[in-house]
């Protein structure tokens, strides 16, 4: 499968992600979408890692050129459930606070 | 047209038309219903690019874990289509044009790069299996993964501290 499908997949879905990010104003689906946008991040890895892998194998039949691309792909989701267990206890004290999740809100940090 | 050109397409047009339907549902929980279906479609990329490993941890980690967590936020606060905020509509139109635009330039950019003439294997090569990742993970990348699971121990008294009452 070319790569170039791949890429334009993964900016395809990055782009929706920062369209929903750009345009809703329920806490909880921008952050869905700050997920969808590592998700295209995370097929793109996978995709050139095995990119790597088949430009590699043409010289060296045993090689494991591009397993470390999958182990970062591996990181990055241990990362965001991290991210997404923390991001989740804001959003709810932020809705236990004022009884809302609307981003617009959120502006009263700055006083 | 082979099996797996067949599935590709399926697959893409399936995650395009799910991560669409998770911005435009006026429903948060419509909204997380079409996310799982994006990660099911991403999982099926992987596993066509035989990375077997990480299709089932995608399953595992994002469509078990995390889209339960935050359906369970969702229904803890009772937040259904009528208690959306209400939307403009100019920063409807700015979003998505700047999303257009921004998805415009980056194909626009990468269309006629040295990748045009590379191919990604499917179907084949075992770097995605279980056995070599776990052998590169304990081997090589020991210290990142105590490390990570240092993160998670810190996020998870975090959580606990931030989502305490007072």
């Amino acid at each position: 499968m070319p790569i170039n499908y791949y890429i334009f997949l993964a900016v395809a879905l990055f782009s929706i992600g920062v369209m929903g990010v750009l345009t809703r104003r329920n806490a909880i689906i921008v952050f869905m979408c700050v997920e969808l946008m590592l998700n295209a991040v995370n097929l793109l890895l996978v995709a050139f890692s095995k990119m790597h892998y088949a430009n590699a194998v043409a010289f060296d039949p045993g090689t494991h050129a591009g397993a470390e691309a999958q182990l970062f792909v591996f990181f990055i989701m241990v990362v965001a459930a991290a991210e997404v267990s923390v991001g989740l206890a804001i959003i709810v004290m932020m809705y236990r606070n004022i009884h809302s999740v609307d981003i617009n809100f959120l502006n009263r940090l700055k006083h | 047209m082979s099996i797996t050109e067949v599935l590709f397409w399926f697959l893409t047009a399936l995650a395009l038309l799910s991560a669409l339907m998770v911005v435009f549902s006026k429903n948060p929980v419509h909204s997380v219903l079409w996310l799982i279906a994006v990660f099911f479609a991403i999982s099926g990329h992987y596993i066509i690019l035989n990375a077997q490993f990480l299709a089932i941890v995608n399953l595992i980690v994002y469509a078990g874990a995390i889209m339960v967590l935050f359906l369970f936020v969702i229904m803890l606060m009772n937040l259904n289509a009528e208690t959306e905020p209400q939307k403009n509509r100019w920063l409807w139109w700015a979003g998505t044009i700047a999303g257009g635009s921004l998805m415009l330039v980056i194909i626009a950019a990468l269309k006629d790069t040295e990748t045009k003439t590379q191919m990604a294997l499917v179907k084949g090569g075992d770097i995605g299996l279980i056995q070599n990742l776990g052998m590169v993970l304990f081997k090589d990348y020991v210290v990142p993964f105590e490390i990570s699971s240092v993160l998670f121990l810190s996020a998870m008294v975090g959580a606990v501290v931030i989502g305490k009452k007072d």
